[in-house]
């Protein structure tokens, strides 16, 4: 993998996301909504019972984060990816929801890695434990959906130069398992 | 005979764990600021080069425009050596434990994290109760530790129970597999804590404390010195890299701490700290 920064405007078309592979480095600038477990949950649970669900996610990234509360003065507090894992029983109901991209931390299961490439989406690593850092380059962030839930509620958030690394590509790749050495 | 006691008031506890938790959220310790430069510099992709310099740039941003090093500000530890001629005044110890930190969390902006009960899950809103360890030890000084640790590399926990017959050789082996299953979960470049002999809870919790010995330290005993070496040198030729994108700095540094065990049993437990290393220490 080679450190070659790309810019990515969002929303992404669909033909940039499928020309993505593992180790793609891009600086992504738009509109992206967070979601971490109670909210991936809350939303399987309306479209299970089919009602509507209070965010449009067609054609939109997803992050798992839960920032810290903004400090007086700040848009946000330290807002770096959790753990993606725990975001994978929910993968197939955000993507039929109309995800495209996924921006977290750590491995995904394989059941996941078949549904990105199933449905053509990808999943992005960003920088685990850089919170401060990734703060620096969010420029404003607004809750659009569950604010009972804190930081786990739904905001929206625009980023700039906000950094991530393609980890599963729509062509089934995955950049920890060729990072290993066997 | 008695020992004349020493009176020490819960407060200034309190305001110590306040202020070690500030430190610990805000400012990586030089040590572990100085293991990363050493890390970034031996790695030969660009790619971890570049993790390296971001990691160290959070350091840098979170220290000047006081932003937590990590959004999940963790659970909180509080270690306790409490000298046996101590004598307690003030609040009881875990309310003002509990109160430092209710106070820390509301006052600095940081995370709360804590669900008061683990199947209901409802956040506590205070960042509390604080994990609290208290050993009874000679003397008259109090010592305490603060650690602060996320859920992310929490969850890669890991605890074995070997056979006593079984090589130093496996225990290597169990901690490389155990790194390797947790890739880039646990956010590298870890500080491995690694708790050998006891019971499985006494295991357990040397592997909390192994890493309060201090970064750039070495074990007092040779043999494990060389352990320490060996895990370091394995894991860190698996490829897993800093944040799993690939590279040489999977593991910053092994702390063992090893404890007597029953003739039937070698329990060994694993305790990954992410880079984001938050800890303070202080002697009262």
């Amino acid at each position: 993998m080679s450190a070659q920064w790309q810019t990515l405007d969002l929303p992404a078309a669909q033909d940039a996301i499928r020309a993505m592979r593992p180790g793609d480095m891009f600086r992504l600038n738009g509109v992206i909504y967070t979601a971490r477990d109670k909210a991936h949950q809350r939303l399987a649970g309306m479209a299970s019972r089919g009602e509507r669900i209070p965010v449009d996610l067609r054609g939109q990234f997803v992050y798992f984060v839960g920032p810290s509360p903004a400090p007086p003065g700040r848009v946000i507090g330290s807002a770096g990816p959790t753990t993606s894992s725990r975001m994978d029983p929910f993968a197939r109901v955000m993507l039929e929801l109309g995800v495209t991209g996924f921006i977290g931390k750590g491995r995904r299961s394989a059941g996941t890695r078949a549904l990105l490439k199933e449905f053509g989406a990808v999943y992005f690593s960003s920088f685990g434990g850089a919170g401060a850092y990734l703060s620096e380059r969010i420029t404003s962030s607004e809750i659009v959906a569950f604010d009972d839930l804190g930081p786990e509620a739904i905001y929206r958030l625009t980023v700039k130069d906000f950094p991530v690394i393609v980890v599963n590509d729509t062509a089934g790749g995955d950049l920890y398992e060729s990072a290993l050495r066997k | 005979m008695t020992e004349p006691s020493r009176k020490i008031d819960t407060a200034v506890i309190e305001d110590n764990i306040v202020r070690m938790i500030f430190d610990a959220s805000f400012r990586l310790l030089p040590e572990v600021e100085d293991a990363f430069s050493r890390i970034r510099d031996c790695e030969k992709s660009e790619a971890a080069r570049m993790t390296m310099d971001i990691i160290i740039e959070n350091s840098r941003i979170a220290r000047e425009r006081q932003l937590p090093l990590c959004q999940d500000c963790g659970s909180v530890s509080v270690f306790i050596e409490l000298g046996h001629s101590v004598c307690l005044s003030g609040a009881p110890l875990p309310e003002a434990v509990d109160r430092a930190v209710a106070t820390a969390y509301e006052r600095f902006y940081l995370r709360k994290s804590i669900v008061g009960d683990p199947l209901e899950r409802i956040n506590t809103g205070t960042n509390t109760p604080a994990f609290l360890h208290v050993d009874i030890v000679p003397g008259d000084r109090l010592k305490m530790s603060v650690y602060l640790k996320g859920g992310g590399s929490e969850n890669m926990t890991a605890l074995k129970m070997f056979r006593p017959t079984d090589p130093a050789e496996s225990v290597i082996d169990f901690i490389e597999e155990s790194v390797v299953a947790a890739g880039p979960n646990p956010c590298p470049p870890l500080f491995l804590g690694i708790g050998i002999g006891g019971t499985a809870d006494a295991a357990m919790l040397n592997s909390r404390k192994a890493v309060l010995r201090g970064v750039g330290t070495a074990h007092p005993n040779p043999y494990y010195a060389d352990l320490e070496r060996r895990i370091l040198e394995r894991v860190n030729d698996t490829g897993v890299g800093p944040l799993g994108f690939g590279g040489a700095g999977t593991v910053a540094a092994v702390f063992i701490k090893e404890a007597p065990a029953h003739i039937a049993s070698l329990p060994v437990a694993l305790n990954l700290n992410c880079h984001s290393l938050r800890y303070r220490t202080v002697e009262l």
